[in-house]
C-alpha cells in the first residue's frame, strides 16, 4: 500500500509542476518596424516558431475577430495588409489612406478605423469590400485609436493637438473632445465602457475619462527610483476584463507600470526590455506580452503573479503586438 | 562507523555551540551582504536593468544579479572564519586533543568542513529570508534547489579557508589572508559584475575572474537559485575542493605540512 501511495504523491507532484495553462495554441504576432517582418511567438512554448516579410514600416497590428486575418499597418507603403494567419500568406491591401499606424476594429468585426498620422484624418475602412466608407478630420497627428465596447463611439488621440476626439460611429462626426497631457498616444476602454485610458507620452501621464461625461475622473502619475522623471514615457495601455488592473507600457524607462483600476493607484513597476511600447493580452488573460523596441525582444508577463516571467528576441524594432483569439 | 559519526556529530556540535554563543558573528554575517545589497546595489542601481545573460529568463535589476554572489560571499567568509577559529584551536592547544583521536586526520578535517558548511547555510538562508522582505525575491523552487549547491560551494570555500589556515600559524597573519585572498577573490569574480562587464574593461580581468574558483561556486548557486544546473562551474567547484581539500589534509599531517616543527608551539 505504501509504494502507491508514493508513487501517486510524487506523480501529483510532478503534474504539479508541469507548466500549466500549456496546449491554448496561442499566437502572438509581433511587427518589427525596421525589419519589415512580422515575427510569431507559440505561447505554449514562449518561442519565435516562425518570421515573414511584410510592407514597409510595419507597426500597427491587430486579429480579425474570427482569427483567420491578420491585420497590419504598412505605414511607408501607405496600406494596411491582410495576411493570413495560417499560411502567412498577404492576399490582400486595404484602402488606408496614407501612412497608417494605429487602428482599431468595430467589435462587430468590421469596418476598421485607421490613424493617418500625417493626413490628420481617420479612415474608415468596410474591411470586407475593401472600401473606404468615410474620412473623419481630427487634430494634428492621429495616433491613439480606441473603441467602446458597444461600438457606438470611436475615440482617436490627435499627438500635437493633445486631445481625445470622441465620434459618433454612426454619423462619423466628432462629438466631443478632452484635453490631455502632451502627446497622448494611445486610447483603451474598460470591457464595460464605462472608463476610457488615455496615455499621454510626453506629459508622463494617463488620464483616465469618463466617457459619457467626457471628463477626467483622474490623471495618474509615474515615479520609478533611480529612473529620470523625463524617462517616464507612458504609450500602450491594457486593463484586465474584470476591471481590476491596468497595465501601462512606460517606453524608455523599460517599466510596465501596474495600476490597480479600481483605486488608480500605481501598485507596482515590472521591468521588462528597453522602450517598451505596446501590449496585449492573451484572450484568457493569462499573460500580458510587451513589445520592446531597442532591446528587440518582447516580454512575457504572467498576469496574476505579476511577474515578467521570460523575455523572447524578436526582429528589429518589435512595435505591435496582437495575439489570436484561438 | 559509528564512531566516526560520533565525531562529526561532536564536531558539528562543537561548531554549532560556537556559532550560538557568538551571536555578533551571526549578525556581522548577515549585515555584510545586507550592507552591500543596500548600499552599493544602491548607488549601481542600474535601473534600467541588466541585459538578460544564463540563467535570468529576462531582465533583472542589480539588486537582483547581486544576491547569489552574496551567498558566496557569506559563505567565503564563513569558510576563512571557521578555519580563523582552526588556528585559534591551534593556539589554545584544543586542536591537539582533536587530532589524538584514533579517526584518520582526514575525516576529522572533512568533519569541520561540513560543521562550517552547516553554519554558513543558515546565515545564507538568513540573509535570502532577510532579502526577500526588502522585495527580492526569487522563484520559490530555487530556495529549495540552491541547498545541495550550498553544501559543495560551502565545502569548497570552507576547505580553501583550512588549506590557508594550515600554511599560518598565529592568528594576526589571518589580516594577510584577508588582504591577499578574501578580498581579491571577490572583487575578481561574477559576484559584484557579470563576466562580459569586466571584459569591457579588461579582458584580462575577465579571464581572472573566470578561472576564480569563487567565481565557479557562485555560478553555481546563481543558476541553482533559477533551477538550472551550470555544469561547467559545478565541475570546477568539485575540483576545486578537492584540491584545496587534499592540500588542507597535507597541510594539516604534522610530518609533511607547511608548519612541521611549529605544531606544539600553540600548546604553552
Amino acid at each position: 500500500m505504501q509504494l502507491p501511495t508514493m508513487h501517486t504523491i510524487l506523480l501529483a507532484g510532478l503534474i504539479g509542476l508541469a507548466p500549466v495553462g500549456a496546449a491554448q495554441g496561442y499566437e502572438a504576432y509581433i511587427s518589427n518596424e525596421k525589419d519589415n517582418t512580422v515575427s510569431v511567438i507559440d505561447l505554449d512554448t514562449l518561442e519565435v516558431v516562425r518570421t515573414y516579410p511584410v510592407g514597409q514600416r510595419p507597426r500597427g497590428i491587430t486579429m480579425t475577430k474570427d482569427g483567420k486575418y491578420v491585420l497590419l499597418c504598412a505605414s511607408d507603403d501607405d496600406t494596411v495588409q491582410v495576411i493570413d494567419a495560417k499560411t502567412d500568406k498577404i492576399v490582400k491591401t486595404l484602402p488606408s489612406g496614407p501612412d497608417p499606424e494605429l487602428f482599431v476594429l468595430h467589435p462587430s468585426g468590421n469596418p476598421l478605423y485607421i490613424a493617418n498620422e500625417d493626413d490628420n484624418l481617420v479612415t474608415v475602412v468596410d474591411i470586407e469590400n475593401d472600401k473606404v466608407l468615410a474620412e473623419i478630420p481630427v487634430g494634428v497627428e492621429p495616433e491613439g485609436m480606441g473603441i467602446s465596447p458597444d461600438g457606438s463611439v470611436m475615440v482617436n488621440t490627435s499627438e500635437t493637438t493633445n486631445m481625445a476626439h470622441f465620434v459618433d460611429t454612426k454619423s462619423n462626426q466628432i462629438v466631443a473632445n478632452v484635453l490631455v497631457d502632451s502627446r497622448p498616444r494611445f486610447a483603451e476602454f474598460t470591457s464595460d465602457g464605462s472608463q476610457l485610458w488615455v496615455t499621454s507620452e510626453i506629459g508622463g501621464t494617463v488620464a483616465v475619462i469618463d466617457p459619457s461625461k467626457h471628463e477626467i475622473i483622474k490623471k495618474i502619475g509615474f515615479e520609478v527610483p533611480g529612473v529620470q522623471p523625463e524617462a517616464l514615457q507612458p504609450v500602450g495601455v491594457r486593463v484586465t476584463r474584470d476591471g481590476q488592473y491596468a497595465f501601462v507600457a512606460l517606453g524608455p524607462a523599460n517599466r510596465v507600470a501596474v495600476i490597480n483600476a479600481k483605486t488608480l493607484e500605481v501598485e507596482q513597476y515590472l521591468l521588462v526590455g528597453q522602450r517598451v511600447w505596446q501590449l496585449a493580452f492573451t484572450p484568457d488573460e493569462k499573460y500580458l506580452i510587451s513589445t520592446n523596441g531597442n532591446s528587440n525582444d518582447v516580454s512575457i508577463i504572467d498576469v496574476a503573479s505579476q511577474e515578467v516571467i521570460k523575455s523572447i528576441q524578436v526582429g528589429r524594432l518589435p512595435w505591435g503586438v496582437t495575439v489570436s483569439p484561438n | 562507523m559509528n564512531a566516526w559519526l560520533t565525531a562529526m556529530s561532536a564536531i558539528i556540535w562543537r561548531e554549532a555551540l560556537r556559532f550560538v554563543t557568538q551571536r555578533e558573528r551571526f549578525i556581522a554575517a548577515l549585515v555584510r551582504p545586507l550592507v552591500w545589497l543596500v548600499v552599493f546595489a544602491a548607488g549601481f542601481r542600474a535601473a534600467l536593468g541588466l541585459s538578460i545573460i544564463p540563467p535570468y529568463q529576462t531582465y533583472i535589476t542589480y539588486e537582483v544579479y547581486i544576491v547569489p554572489g552574496l551567498c558566496g560571499m557569506v559563505q567565503l567568509f564563513n569558510g576563512m572564519q571557521s578555519s580563523l577559529s582552526l588556528v585559534y584551536d591551534r593556539e589554545m592547544g584544543s586542536m591537539r586533543l582533536l587530532l589524538t583521536s584514533p579517526l584518520p586526520r582526514w575525516w576529522l578535517l572533512f568533519s569541520k568542513l561540513v560543521a562550517g558548511a552547516t553554519i554558513s547555510i543558515l546565515q545564507v538562508y538568513s540573509f535570502l529570508g532577510i532579502a526577500a522582505l526588502t522585495g527580492i525575491l526569487l522563484p520559490w523552487e530555487g530556495y529549495l534547489l540552491v541547498l545541495p549547491a550550498l553544501i559543495l560551494s560551502g565545502l569548497m570555500l570552507g576547505a580553501l579557508g583550512l588549506f590557508l589556515s594550515s600554511t599560518i600559524d598565529r592568528l594576526e597573519n589571518f589580516a594577510g589572508i584577508m588582504n591577499f585572498v578574501i578580498f581579491p577573490m571577490f572583487f575578481l569574480s561574477t559576484a559584484l559584475y557579470p563576466l562580459w562587464k569586466m571584459g569591457e574593461s579588461s579582458p584580462l580581468l575577465r579571464d581572472i575572474c573566470a578561472v576564480n574558483p569563487f567565481t565557479q561556486a557562485v555560478e553555481v548557486i546563481r543558476f541553482a537559485l533559477y533551477g538550472q544546473v551550470n555544469f561547467e562551474a559545478l565541475g570546477w567547484t568539485v575540483l576545486a575542493f578537492a584540491i584545496f581539500f587534499a592540500g588542507a589534509v597535507r597541510g594539516y599531517d604534522p610530518s609533511r605540512g607547511f608548519i612541521r616543527g611549529k605544531a606544539g608551539a600553540g600548546g604553552g
